[in-house]
């Protein structure tokens, strides 16, 4: 027993551990955002995780093509918004069940990717890391928060970003009202599912960015497994954050600890059985989302379409 | 008696025979061209990559049905499709989106597994008791599902995803350790983590006909697609399914239970699901030995059978078979040069097309309700 604490307090001491805590749940804060925002206006955009692989993909087509970081960055965004379209118009301009949409549009990435990378023979590298001076002095989380690669940066202004547009601007007051009640919001002249889409659209542009930054910010190369699943636990951020961006944040970080706990175990030469590891996040997931849901109100029309004249 | 007055039939607009025709055809117009527009983007994919899509679909033909033997194999992977595809529809009728069958197909293989090389008795016994207690594994995992939605307010379509990527690791950690179901056999693959193969006697029977051979799960599966279009269409059970599904207000007030009936169905959603990973290594998936990788998204392309036949259980047969035809038939595809995720790319767009059509037809419904309530103020 003696043993297993004196692993806990080494692992939980490792800088390198804060570090890629950091780096894999940086990764899914961008999806999770973007998804808080998407649910807020009442959609559960399961295609956030088609919006991460295509982000992931175009970049590294935006990045083969012109060597430059930002660029592969900015077209991440447009892959992660083409499948943002695809969701939103099919399932709030037309009325296509949203679930189903998001599926399909992520089998269809999936698809579509492999097909692709497979006749393409596509280059990446990683983004160089830039030390912020003295915030990168600080001792255990400096290095981790604050010496990463460059695009990592860009999370921190976008958390407060989708704050001030949540909760300060009318947009997003629309939003978070068409979340809560559609018909009234209709009634006062609001067009619902405009606003859901382009709540999706947002999703779409982070979930873009953050497919982007998972290759040019962390693995320098394309794989076709490399989203493999997380961005659904972007959408149990949010549920573990009780629809609260200080909250989804927090999520986005305790799923990146234990991600990076399970990294972490190995390099520092503990043995665990790997499959129970790899279960670990999702486990949490769901025991967090079985704990959590009730004390926090989900926005009130959570999932349900909006047609005129059908409640 | 007498004095009660028929209500007047309500005013209908535009019965001529065009105002009947005229939808239908264009319903099946807007069909065709979705249809078509998939197509389309799957025949330019292939020829920007520098091929021609008439050898694709020749390969595909060839892999699917002409080729020797390749039709049996077919019917071989078009069974495990199709009973996922029921279990869906059961869950989309009620209302509840299980997308986690991926997850319950590799419980249902597992507990197929522990009865097979775990347990003694006569073959028969063995194989019909593995094929349940699949159908009750891939069930009670669904169940969770089921427990988190009703208790707490988890949405199933999130918890059974999740559950997916536990099974993975259920199973791989089942299929590494020596006391669960690795295969100890001193005489096995080099390194192998995969179950000891399934005894000869506890694997379904192998059909021979036409030169074509398949195992008997097709013919399992039809039947159960009988019974289940049977049963949600015809039965007071599955009228109860779909008053919940379609409005579940109205189920409560004549005393259909949430909780109690969402569960069976998803119970009966995962257990098909299980069922048919129980089938799928008693017909000799991956030969008969369950590893890491045994599902191969039989469970996702099972599920977008079920949404490609918009729920309807028969309609699911046929959409099985176009399926599992381009699964086998993709097989084919590296002699041309092809990479076979094309056919992945196909799928998703004949879903995406065929979602459109309904939803079109929706809208227009509406436009016209809402323009004859109009007519009448």
């Amino acid at each position: 027993m003696g043993d297993f604490f004196s692993a806990l307090a080494d692992i939980f001491t490792s800088p390198t551990m804060y570090g890629s805590a950091v780096r894999l749940g940086g990764f899914i804060a961008f999806a999770a955002l973007g998804e808080l925002v998407a649910e807020k206006a009442g959609t559960i955009n399961i295609s956030v995780e088609g919006s991460l692989l295509a982000g992931a993909f175009t970049g590294t087509i935006g990045y083969d093509l012109t060597k430059s970081i930002s660029f592969g960055l900015a077209a991440g965004i447009v892959g992660g918004l083409m499948v943002a379209l695809i969701q939103a118009n099919l399932s709030h301009r037309l009325t296509a069940d949203q679930f189903i949409v998001g599926l399909t549009a992520n089998v269809l990435v999936l698809g579509l990717a492999g097909f692709l990378s497979g006749n393409l023979d596509l280059v990446a590298r990683r983004a160089d890391v830039l030390e912020i001076p003295v915030l990168s002095d600080i001792p255990l989380i400096g290095p981790a928060l604050f010496g990463q690669t460059w695009p990592t940066y860009l999370l921190y202004p976008l958390v407060p970003l989708t704050w001030w547009l949540l909760y300060k601007t009318r947009w997003g007051l629309e939003v978070r009202a068409v979340g809560e009640n559609p018909q009234a919001s209709d009634l006062s002249g609001i067009d619902v599912n405009k606003r859901r889409r382009q709540a999706i659209y947002y999703g779409g542009i982070l979930a873009g960015l953050g497919g982007a930054f998972l290759v040019l910010g962390q693995i320098g190369s394309f794989d076709i497994g490399a989203v493999g699943g997380r961005g659904f636990i972007a959408i149990a951020a949010v549920y573990f954050g009780g629809w609260t961006l200080f909250g989804t944040m927090l999520g986005a970080l305790v799923f990146g600890l234990a991600d990076a706990f399970r990294l972490a175990l190995p390099v520092l030469g503990y043995r665990l059985n790997a499959q129970l590891l790899a279960a670990m996040p999702y486990v949490l997931t769901l025991a967090v989302m079985y704990l959590i849901t009730k004390p926090f109100r989900q926005p009130a029309a959570l999932s349900r379409p909006f047609i005129r004249g059908l409640r | 008696m007498s004095e009660i007055e028929a209500p007047a039939e309500p005013p209908v607009a535009g019965r001529s025979i065009a105002g009947r025709w005229l939808p239908a055809l264009e319903m099946t117009f807007i069909y065709l061209l979705s249809i078509g527009g998939a197509l389309l983007i799957s025949a330019v994919l292939v020829s920007i990559t520098g091929n021609s899509w008439q050898t694709v679909f020749g390969a595909l033909l060839d892999g699917a049905l002409l080729g020797p033997g390749r039709w049996g194999e077919t019917l071989a992977v078009a069974a495990p499709m199709l009973l996922v595809a029921l279990g869906m529809v059961i869950g989309v009728k009620a209302g509840l989106f299980n997308i986690g069958q991926e997850g319950q197909l590799l419980m249902g293989a597992m507990a197929m597994a522990f009865v097979g090389t775990k347990l003694d008795g006569p073959g028969g016994l063995l194989l019909i008791g593995g094929l349940a207690l699949g159908m009750v594994a891939g069930g009670g995992y669904a169940a969770l599902a089921a427990v988190m939605r009703f208790r707490r307010g988890v949405p199933e379509v999130i918890s059974t995803l999740l559950l997916v990527f536990i099974a993975f690791q259920v199973v791989g950690f089942a299929v590494t350790t020596d006391w669960v179901l690795r295969d100890l056999d001193p005489g096995r693959p080099s390194r192998a983590s995969t179950s000891a193969p399934l005894p000869d006697d506890v694997r379904l029977p192998i059909v021979h006909i036409f030169g074509n051979e398949f195992p008997v799960g097709i013919i399992i599966a039809l039947i159960l697609a009988g019974i289940v279009a049977f049963m949600l269409n015809r039965t007071l059970w599955g009228f109860r399914i779909r008053v919940l599904g379609h409005n579940p207000k109205v189920a409560h007030k004549i005393g259909v239970g949430a909780s109690r009936m969402g569960t069976r169905a998803l119970f009966l959603s995962g257990g098909l699901a299980g069922l048919a990973g129980a089938v799928m290594l008693s017909g000799g998936g991956s030969a008969y030995r369950l590893s890491p990788g045994f599902s191969t998204n039989i469970g996702w392309q099972g599920l977008l059978v079920a949404l490609l036949a918009q729920s309807r259980p028969l309609v699911a047969i046929p959409m099985a078979l176009l399926f599992a035809s381009l699964r086998t038939g993709a097989g084919f595809l590296a002699a041309t040069g092809v990479e076979r995720k094309i056919v992945d790319v196909v799928q998703g767009l004949l879903v995406l097309a065929l979602l459109v059509p309904p939803a079109v037809q929706l809208i227009r419904e509406r436009r016209r309700a809402v323009a004859s309530v109009g007519e009448e103020s």
